[in-house]
């Protein structure tokens, strides 16, 4: 690995507290994803770009920055990346993921509210995420109540925060407002980066991020065969990479890894034997290095085949179709791509159970987990009548509710352990 | 066939051995900080065919015994649906977690739901409010049970729990209505769980709790359904893994 020392220096980072993140971050990765056994060869290029998660990525981020481009942030699906893409600029997902600095958080924000939250404010008063430093704009948009309100604390903290509103209901006004705010933050793009937004360019963004949600749809298919070629753990670290990777080699690797698992799939080779319990996991996204309920799901015995989350299907499913051939078609097809998004912010929400509905039948999953981050108001209601829903369908579901930090360990472990027994049994 | 369940719990280590399906041994030990010193100061001198482990210890036990493992929500439905075929809602309240279970017609677990990470409304929190006012384990269900009235306990964290107690005290409140209060407030969280997984149905409650009198007539109250505990509450989750163990031979774990 090189030295990267001078970057951080210069982005601003606080060298001692990133030292340490890092070491945590790779001792964890180390343990929960290299100890796995029968992993595909294709994951070698995401450990690659996990060990340079801080490093070369970043160095790209800065070069892309020396030759006039652009870096957007966002914490959220919900920020376009077709437009950020549009005017050449390069779109990466903030670090929300990790129990870091807490404490430095909690001097700003209260402490009972949603880790991920806590974690954007843990990592910027912290000064330890690149991503956020290298950021031209951090983009701020308005799901639930936590993020909304965070952000006005956020603000002061950061170069440039641009808010940008969302409906909350599949309805007219709703789509009006959102294709409106999508207008408006093209406009700004445009502003920021000094290049002007063409049919062409918009046309070129569509395809590249198209192309990246067909090729972890690719993936999501490939995981319906029993057994499964592929971790649960390490399909969700792909669709973690998702949100940090340059979009085309992140597309390429992700089809060379599918290639490999075709193959697998043909052999009928698994990381698991057949007949391993196989489960859904439904809720909040989860963040790198958020991988602690996963981790504990496939060392009790199951395995994950489909992630019904921002960073899964929820995010993904989605492609921007029926494009036209005029900037304004184009941006109505972005918008109407993004109204589909099932997120719980949304009242009344029914298409997201419908979709976990499907995604248990279509993975043969015998299970559902939903997961809530701990004060996350929307996910944790709507647990209720999505578990009420699917057990009426006859879908067993655990409902968990966690945080980031590391002592519910052995509770977790236990009902997961009994959920499996619970599914096993029949 | 000799099997053995032992169930490590927070508080508690419970040894069952069974032969030709009757109990032949229960043996009982503190957890101290040195769990699996304890289970092998119980397990001293027990011979038995195949063993299995259970409880929030038995992790520790699979890697120095190398012996199977289920849950202890498994390990309890399988002891009370041997104790009592015919029931169907469980209550566990033991050391540091609350469970409720259900089980469907064929006495399999359905639906179970747990406390959240913290202590609060479990064993632990009877132990430290019945020292906060002064009471033995025997004592305070008794002190309890003899309140015409009670204090109530807005807080169920242990360590705000016990402030409100002190405060309560200085104010001059009696003890045995402080006493009540307490023990309300764990059974109506108990009781909110038992409602979400199973709406009707006599209760088998077990765990270390189910010794305490008070709670035991306080949930049949709330719930107006009629509560059972067994004679040896405490066993039924390692009379569950001595079950499994016979049925699995000792061969794999419940848990694939």
């Amino acid at each position: 690995m090189s030295d990267y020392t001078q970057m951080w220096s210069d982005l601003g980072l606080d060298l001692k507290g990133h030292d340490a993140l890092l070491s945590v971050l790779g001792g964890a990765y180390q343990d929960i994803f290299l100890s796995q056994k029968n992993r595909p060869e294709g994951m070698k290029y995401f450990d690659f770009v996990m060990s340079e998660v801080h490093g070369l990525r970043i160095k790209e981020l800065m070069d892309a920055k020396a030759q006039g481009r652009i870096v957007v942030g966002s914490y959220c699906v919900f920020v376009p990346e077709e437009l950020i893409l549009a005017v050449d600029g390069v779109s990466v997902g903030l670090c929300a993921g990790a129990e870091f600095n807490f404490e430095g958080a909690e001097e700003v924000v209260p402490r009972n509210l949603c880790p991920l939250i806590k974690s954007a404010f843990g990592f910027k008063r912290g000064l330890v995420c690149p991503y956020l430093e290298a950021s031209d704009i951090v983009v701020g948009e308005n799901t639930c109540d936590g993020k909304k309100k965070s952000y006005e604390v956020l603000g002061p903290m950061v170069k440039d925060l641009y808010i940008m509103d969302l409906p909350q209901m599949k309805s007219g006004p709703g789509r009006a407002l959102l294709k409106e705010e999508y207008a408006k933050f093209l406009t700004r793009l445009e502003e920021k980066s000094g290049r002007k937004v063409t049919a062409e360019s918009l046309k070129k963004g569509i395809a590249t991020v198209n192309a990246k949600r067909q090729a972890v749809k690719r993936l999501a298919e490939l995981r319906k065969a029993d057994p499964a070629p592929i971790s649960g753990l390490d399909a969700l670290l792909v669709n973690q990479v998702f949100f940090y990777d340059d979009p085309v080699r992140f597309t390429a690797s992700v089809n060379t890894l599918c290639d490999e698992l075709e193959e697998r799939v043909k052999k009928g080779e698994g990381v698991l034997p057949k007949g391993t319990p196989r489960l859904v996991i439904s809720g909040c996204p989860m963040a790198v290095p958020n991988w602690k309920v996963p981790f504990i799901i496939e060392t009790s015995g199951a395995v994950i085949v489909g992630e019904e989350s921002c960073v899964g299907e929820r995010g993904t499913r989605w492609l921007t179709e029926a494009q036209g051939a005029t900037l304004p078609e184009m941006l109505d097809a972005v918008t109407e791509r993004y109204f589909n998004i099932d997120c719980a912010v949304f009242t009344p929400n029914p298409s997201r159970i419908d979709h976990v509905r499907d995604m248990f039948g279509r993975y043969g999953a015998r299970g559902v987990i939903h997961y809530s981050l701990q004060f996350c108001q929307p996910y944790l209601v709507e647990s209720g009548p999505v578990e009420t829903a699917l057990e009426g369908s006859g879908i067993p579901v655990l409902r968990l509710e966690t945080d980031y930090s590391q002592e519910d360990m052995g509770q977790l472990k236990t009902r997961i352990e009994a959920f499996v027994e619970r599914i096993h049994q029949g | 066939m000799r099997t053995a369940g032992l169930d490590i719990g927070s508080r508690t280590v419970k040894l069952v051995v069974i032969e030709q399906g009757e109990t032949v041994l229960t043996r009982k030990g503190l957890t101290s900080h040195d769990p699996l010193e304890a289970a092998r100061a119980l397990m001293e001198g027990v011979n038995y065919d195949t063993i299995v482990a259970t409880g929030y210890g038995r992790h520790l036990l699979k890697e120095h015994l190398d012996c199977p493992v289920i849950s202890e929500i498994k390990a309890f439905a399988l002891g009370a649906k041997a104790i009592y075929p015919t029931c169907r809602v469980i209550l566990d309240i033991g050391g540091q977690d609350t469970k409720a279970i259900s089980l469907n017609e064929a006495g399999e677990m359905s639906k179970f739901e747990m406390n959240d990470k913290c202590a609060a409304g479990t064993g632990r929190f009877l132990e430290i409010m019945a020292a906060a006012l002064g009471y033995t384990l025997e004592e305070f269900p008794k002190a309890a049970l003899s309140a015409g009235r009670f204090e109530k306990i807005n807080s169920m964290c242990t360590v705000f729990a016990e402030s409100e107690v002190i405060s309560l005290t200085a104010k001059g409140a009696a003890r045995p209505e402080v006493a009540l209060g307490i023990h309300r407030a764990i059974v109506s969280r108990s009781t909110t769980l038992l409602k979400r997984i199973a709406p009707s149905g006599e209760v088998f409650f077990a765990g270390g709790v189910a010794l305490n009198g008070c709670v035991e007539t306080l949930i049949a109250e709330d719930l107006g359904r009629p509560v059972f505990v067994p004679p040896d509450p405490q066993m039924v989750g390692a009379l569950g893994a001595a079950l499994h163990a016979l049925k699995s031979g000792g061969r794999e774990d419940a848990t694939p």
